[in-house]
């Protein structure tokens, strides 16, 4: 473990990078064995953040628990509690209106949106730049704009519940969505302008932090990270829910495996992203926002599990029920603690700013990682 | 025309048929440490509140707007709160040498305001090996960042300290080729006949592309010697927190801080001198209506003007580009730009020989 001095056998230092640290974007806690500067291994310390929550959902009703979930990976809430709503509506087999089936696709993806603005601004300063990540929340907050008069909220949404959503949409809602693509369009080429063509960041992430498709597969890396390696794995594309199976959007891959490739991933799924709301922000169907459901939910006996592609990768949720009013037993399978696991793999050998950018790209949430 | 040569002229001649010989040279003494140690602290204020308001300008927001008007006085609250901080010292630092490092650097940076001419005749030292000196003094500065990083007892520190110490020493390789080019051109050491060979043209001007590459050159390696992203390794606040001054507070801590900007502000300094003319007015050949008018702004002003625009320059570097990592950044120094201004020397020097400038 950590000797008291700082160095191994070996003469290597060994330094903990956390759990309070710049670039490690919460408490996270890597204690990290250089040689120089070279790294020879990570090893990352979780449980800062370990609120139980898997734990406390089986105290908490079917309606309730998924609240909980918005603090987990709090930049794609909506689509966590989508997936406890999606599990819910499986269980009771309950028929989605298709009104609230369109809402939820689109908040869907404008999250995913705002969760890789919100990285690529993050990874910019990992790197050393701050701009990008003023330019990242100036386009952020328009998303956050649409969510707060949707949603009430702008971070913990809380707005998908079992049977549909929450309250219906604002009546400005469509107008302020298109109004964000059409700036959006022109924004992402200014994003790439500034980070994606400078020759200096492209030296910093091309052939750093590789990792091979077995290696990533064996790792479950699942997401933007998992198809940076020419993983096929979108879950939207794989095992489609709501009505992503009737939308016309690519499935991003990059065969470079490494912190480029997965950053191209995110840049060209943001237009993806655009291209599905595009499809359905004029259609969306009159009707019912929520369907009629009993007062108190009871799950029948049995397990459901329930997978969807948040902005980090695949998110599972895993209910055992017993009949009753709460569940027996939750469990969530969060796409970060995955990804994390690969971090030893990917960066040895490199520098330790490699390290940085590696982890940057790996787009992690610590909440997520630690529940 | 209000002259800063005129005024010191005055003051030195009142001072010497007032106290004699050799009290008016001490009191001379006192009174220009007294003056480069306000302009010491006037400079970095300012040149904070610049970079905070160029940065706010770069990243659509107002940046500091409520102490004063136009937030000019944020800068000097900021120091003022630091000046009220506690200094620690870490238990297990080296004691002489952590708190010995700040000043190191500081001095090393006062130093080198010797021999910069801000206007006409109006100079600390004229010495005759000016540009030497600079690239000598400049290098001093490396030591206070070792001793900082190593008394520190702090292994980010450390890291940073041996990182600034690899960038500086290659970097100063590159800076000090860039002004030998012009030293050839002008046959000079010292920085007054640096500026007086530039009387009919700045060098960047009547020097074609070899001095614009050895120009390049020198603004890079001034970044890097400066510690300022792209090549702010030693800093590296998403790799080691703050680098050699992790362990640093209070005014410990703003000493290291304001020689940053006063090192900035040297290098510009002296890039503006040897090739962009240093007081020099902007004079196009034949033209004597426009030259006269150029002439009338008073030379402090041509400096100082010069100078924040290579700064402007610099802090643009930093809010745009992204980190350099530590191998790229060495075998940029090493692989490009040496071989670059090696090759670019000896066309200066064929140059000279030729004749061949304006």
């Amino acid at each position: 473990m950590i000797e008291e001095l700082g160095t191994n056998d070996q003469g290597d230092m060994i330094i903990n990078v956390g759990p309070q640290h710049p670039s490690t974007h919460g408490v996270l806690h890597l204690v990290i064995t250089l040689h120089g500067e070279t790294v020879k291994k990570v090893e990352p310390h979780l449980g800062y953040i370990h609120r139980s929550i898997e734990k406390m959902s089986e105290s908490l009703s079917y309606r309730q628990f998924s609240y909980v979930t918005s603090r987990m990976d709090y930049l794609s809430s909506h689509i966590n509690n989508h997936a406890c709503a999606l599990t819910v509506e499986k269980g009771l087999q309950i028929e989605i209106p298709g009104r609230a089936q369109y809402i939820r696709v689109i908040l869907d993806e404008l999250t995913r949106i705002a969760s890789h603005q919100l990285w690529w601004g993050a990874l910019a300063m990992d790197l050393g730049a701050f701009t990008p990540f003023f330019y990242s929340f100036r386009e952020r907050e328009m998303i956050n704009e649409i969510m707060e008069e949707t949603c009430g909220a702008r971070l913990t949404m809380n707005y998908i519940v079992p049977g549909g959503v929450m309250f219906d949409i604002h009546p400005d809602f469509q107008k302020k969505v298109k109004h964000f693509l059409k700036e959006f369009k022109s924004k992402i080429h200014e994003y790439n302008e500034l980070v994606t063509g400078n020759v200096i960041f492209q030296n910093r992430t091309k052939g750093v932090g590789y990792i091979s498709k077995e290696n990533a597969i064996s790792y479950g890396m699942t997401g933007p990270s998992g198809r940076g390696s020419g993983f096929i794995c979108d879950v939207r594309k794989l095992h489609p829910y709501e009505m992503y199976n009737q939308l016309q959007f690519d499935e991003i891959t990059e065969e470079g495996g490494d912190a480029f490739a997965r950053y191209m991933v995110r840049i060209r799924e943001m237009e993806q992203s655009m291209n599905i709301i595009e499809q359905l922000i004029d259609n969306i169907p009159e009707g019912d926002f929520l369907a009629k459901t009993k007062a108190v939910l009871k799950l029948p006996k049995g397990d459901y599990y329930t997978r969807v592609e948040t902005a980090r990768g695949e998110f599972g949720v895993y209910i055992i029920s017993e009949g009753g009013t709460t569940p027996y037993r939750i469990k969530y399978r969060s796409p970060g603690f995955s990804n994390l696991s690969a971090l030893n793999d990917m960066s040895v050998g490199g520098k330790l700013g490699d390290l940085m950018a590696t982890m940057g790209t790996l787009d992690l949430v610590i909440p997520d990682i630690d529940r | 025309m209000f002259s800063l040569e005129k005024l010191v002229s005055i003051i030195q001649a009142w001072l010497q048929s007032t106290l004699g010989d050799p009290w008016a040279f001490i009191v001379v003494c006192i009174l220009v440490g007294l003056a480069a140690i306000t302009l010491f602290a006037i400079l970095g204020l300012m040149l904070v509140y610049m970079e905070r308001k160029v940065a706010a300008h770069m990243q659509i927001r107002l940046g500091p707007n409520r102490v004063g008007p136009m937030g000019i006085f944020q800068t000097t609250a900021d120091t003022l709160k630091l000046v009220m901080k506690e200094g620690l010292t870490p238990d297990g630092a080296d004691k002489f040498l952590f708190n010995l490092a700040p000043f190191m650097v500081m001095i090393a940076a006062m130093l080198i305001l010797a021999p910069i001419a801000f206007a006409k005749n109006f100079q600390i030292w004229d010495i005759s090996i000016g540009v030497l000196y600079v690239a000598a003094v400049s290098s001093v500065a490396v030591i206070g960042i070792l001793m900082a990083g190593w008394s520190s007892n702090n292994k980010y520190s450390l890291i940073g300290a041996m990182r600034s110490a690899a960038q500086i020493v290659s970097y100063e390789l590159s800076a000090g080729l860039s002004i030998l080019a012009i030293v050839i051109l002008s046959g000079s050491l010292r920085i007054s006949d640096i500026i007086n060979s530039q009387a009919d043209g700045w060098w960047i001007i009547k020097g074609h592309i070899p001095v614009i590459i050895a120009f390049i050159i020198f603004i890079i390696a001034v970044t890097a010697e400066t510690n300022r992203a792209p090549f702010d390794l030693a800093e590296a606040e998403s790799e080691l927190t703050a680098g050699f001054h992790t362990e640093y507070s209070g005014m410990k801590f703003a000493l290291f801080f304001l020689a940053e900007y006063i090192n900035i502000f040297i290098g510009c300094a002296i890039g503006a001198t040897i090739f962009l003319g240093g007081w020099m007015p902007f004079h196009i050949g034949n033209w004597e209506a426009f030259n006269h008018i150029m002439d009338f702004i008073p030379s402090s002003l041509w400096f100082i003007g010069k100078t924040v625009f290579l700064i402007f320059l610099i802090m643009w570097f930093r809010w745009t580009f992204p980190r350099l990592r530590v191998d790229q950044l060495l075998n940029l120094e090493w692989k490009y730009l040496l071989p670059i201004s090696m090759v670019n020397l000896l066309v200066i020097t064929l140059m000279a020989i030729m004749g061949w400038y304006l």
